[in-house]
Formats: C-alpha cells, sequence, structure tokens
C-alpha cells in the first residue's frame, strides 16, 4: 500500500456520475491548500471522469493505486495545479 | 400549369410528399450548426409558406414540410437573403454531420465544426452512384455514430510520453481502456504498447502533469450502411495525422466508388461485390500514414 499520508478521505464506490464528483468536491472543501485527499474510487466511468475533473479545477492527482477489486484509491493534492 | 420537374427540384433539396404539389424543403446544414439569424428565417418560411412547424431530419438537418410548388422559387430567395441553402437529396454526398468536437466538449480531440464545412464546402452533393454520408465524430465515445457512414472520421491523438514532467502517479495506467500504458514506478519507466493503442487521448487528457502530448488525426471507417441493410464501417487505413492526407483518403475513396459503383447500389455493397482487397489495393492503404 501506499505510504502517503491523507489529510481526508472520501469513498465515491457507492454513487454515480454527477454525484461522484460533487462528494468529491465537497470532500476537498474541507482541506486546506496542498493538503492530501485520498479518493476511494470504481473503475470504468469514476476512474476516467473524476480525476479529468479534479485536473480543471486545478488538484493535482499526485498517485493511483488499483485494489484489485475494481476500485482504485486516488490521491489528490488541493490546489496542486495552481 | 408547368411540367412538374421532381427529378431536378429533388436534387435541389424539395422532396415530393404524399400531399400532391407539396415539398418538404431540405436544407443545407453543415456539422448540425445553424446561426441563430438563419434560424428565425427558416421560422418565417415555416410560417408563411408551411405550415407553421420544421421537421429536425434523423441526420442534424431540417425541413420545411408542406412548401407549394408555386412557392419554391420565392422560398429559395427567402433563403438566399440570409445564406441559407437548398440541401441535398438523391444520388450524391449528403448532409454532413458532426458532434461539437473539441471546441465546445471536453472530450473532443478534433475541430469537428470546421473539418464539417470544409467537407461541406468540397464534397457536398457531389454526384455518386448512389447516396453518400460522411459523418465527423470527435472522439472515441463516437456520439455521431462514425461507423454508420458510408464515410465516418473519428477524432483520436497518438500519444507520446515526456519523462521529464512524469510523476508517476500511474493515472494514465488506470485510464487507458484498453491496458496499452504500464506504468513502472520504481524503475521510473512508462511504456506504451503502440501497436494496442486505438488513440482514444485519454492517458493525455488525464494526465495531471502534461507528461503526456500528442498529435492529433483522424480514423477512419467505411463501407457503413444503416437502412435497408445493416452494417458497420471497418476502418481500413491507419491513423491519418494530417488534413491534406484525410482529403486525399477521401478523393481517392469517392473516385474507387464513381470508377467501380454500379447505379443505385451503395458504397459497402460495392465494397462486398468489387473486393475491399480491390479498394485496399487502389487506395494504397498501406502506405498512407
Amino acid at each position: 500500500m501506499s505510504n502517503i499520508k491523507a489529510d481526508g478521505f472520501i469513498d465515491i464506490t457507492d454513487v454515480v456520475c454527477p454525484i461522484t464528483f460533487v462528494k468529491v468536491k465537497v470532500a476537498i472543501e474541507e482541506l486546506e491548500q496542498g493538503q492530501i485527499l485520498e479518493i476511494q474510487m470504481n473503475e470504468g466511468e469514476s476512474i476516467q471522469n473524476v480525476p479529468r475533473s479534479l485536473k480543471d479545477e486545478g488538484h493535482r492527482v499526485v498517485s493511483v493505486e488499483s485494489n484489485d477489486d475494481s476500485t482504485f484509491t486516488v490521491f489528490v493534492e488541493k490546489g496542486g495545479l495552481v | 400549369m408547368a411540367e412538374v420537374n421532381y427529378k431536378e427540384l429533388k436534387k435541389g433539396g424539395f422532396m415530393p410528399q404524399v400531399q400532391k404539389d407539396c415539398f418538404s424543403l431540405r436544407l443545407r446544414v453543415a456539422g448540425g450548426n445553424i446561426q441563430a439569424n438563419q434560424l428565425l428565417k427558416v421560422t418565417e418560411i415555416a410560417d408563411n409558406f408551411g405550415q407553421g412547424y420544421v421537421h429536425m431530419t434523423s441526420r442534424q438537418g431540417i425541413e420545411i414540410p408542406f412548401i407549394k410548388f408555386a412557392d419554391v422559387e420565392i422560398v429559395k430567395r427567402e433563403l438566399d437573403e440570409v445564406g441559407l441553402q437548398t440541401g441535398a437529396c438523391g444520388p450524391r454526398v449528403r448532409t454532413i454531420t458532426a458532434c461539437q468536437g473539441v471546441n465546445v466538449c471536453p472530450s473532443g480531440l478534433i475541430d469537428t465544426t470546421s473539418l464539417a464545412k470544409e467537407l461541406d464546402n468540397r464534397y457536398f452533393a457531389k454526384e455518386l452512384p448512389h447516396k453518400f454520408k460522411i459523418g465527423v465524430t470527435g472522439c472515441k465515445n463516437n456520439c455521431l455514430k462514425a461507423e454508420e457512414n458510408d464515410l465516418g472520421i473519428k477524432g483520436g491523438v497518438r500519444p507520446i510520453w515526456h519523462k521529464d514532467e512524469c510523476n508517476f502517479c500511474r493515472l494514465c495506467e488506470a485510464v487507458c481502456p484498453i491496458q496499452a500504458i504500464k506504468v513502472q514506478k520504481n524503475n521510473q519507466v512508462v511504456t506504451l504498447d503502440k501497436e494496442k493503442c486505438n488513440y482514444c487521448g485519454k492517458c493525455v487528457k488525464a494526465c495531471p502533469v502534461q507528461s503526456w502530448d500528442g498529435e492529433s488525426g483522424f480514423i477512419i471507417s467505411v463501407g457503413g450502411l444503416f437502412g435497408n441493410r445493416i452494417a458497420i464501417g471497418k476502418q481500413v487505413f491507419s491513423f491519418i495525422s494530417s488534413k491534406e492526407q484525410l482529403f486525399k483518403v477521401i478523393d481517392k475513396t469517392l473516385e474507387f466508388f464513381q470508377k467501380y459503383g454500379k447505379k443505385s447500389e451503395r458504397f459497402r455493397n460495392t465494397l462486398d461485390r468489387v473486393g475491399w482487397e480491390i479498394f485496399e489495393k487502389e487506395l494504397e492503404v498501406r502506405n498512407i500514414e
């Protein structure tokens, strides 16, 4: 597993687009610039779209780990692209 | 009453209706875009010369039904005022369809709107053995159903990886729909299986640090049909990276259809009858890059 220390965690494996990104947005609001959010998300639509939306909003994906159960754990730095 | 030349009228976009002396007037539209002022004129014509409604066609066109034969010339003049023209029916290149493409859609990889206009300028209403449909879709999502067309164009990107920018986050590996990318974080190596790559551009779009970029281009399919016979267009050319090359391929494809197609035979049926290998040979498919 990762040795990245996250400042927040959200699981969006139980929701579908567009709620996936809405939940992530709310979770990232809670953090300070430069802090890390850990997101558990599904393969397919979520992994295709959520990280791309994060990029558009100026947040930087720092690591993606496949969990071998059709989910990914994605670490995102708030404002990391600004 | 003057003799009605139905063939000439049909050629010019006036479709004969069940009702005698009435025509459904098809407009020339490229890429599904029409200016707002033109749309106002369409409204006016539908109110004054039709029955106050328009029909949206299956291929992004507009038809104004119930235009009387006696009004054909005046309606044409009215259209001309706002730069609108009548559409094409019969054995020729039809409406060029397109999605909104890279200028509007976050998924888009090519400028479908400009391309549709260019294709319209070059090929619209060109006479052929049978109808010929060209459609442009901006990416692999295929909203415009490229393979339904006699010739379909799909936007793609040939990705290139740049080591200096890469943070080895593995997002590209996760988003690649065909597992063509492998990221070795420890060795700081990223590999792309170029044979496998389908040019969908998801790696480029997803990459948080612009480590992936590449040139956009076109994936062509030929022989699609979605009428009496249903057949999916086949991709016989490799990735085409320049517009000049794209037009060259289309020119040659239309020449082939002109040369081998029987009257009233759709392109797919010509390909099946004459042989796909003859088509590939004549177009020097292997040499197109």
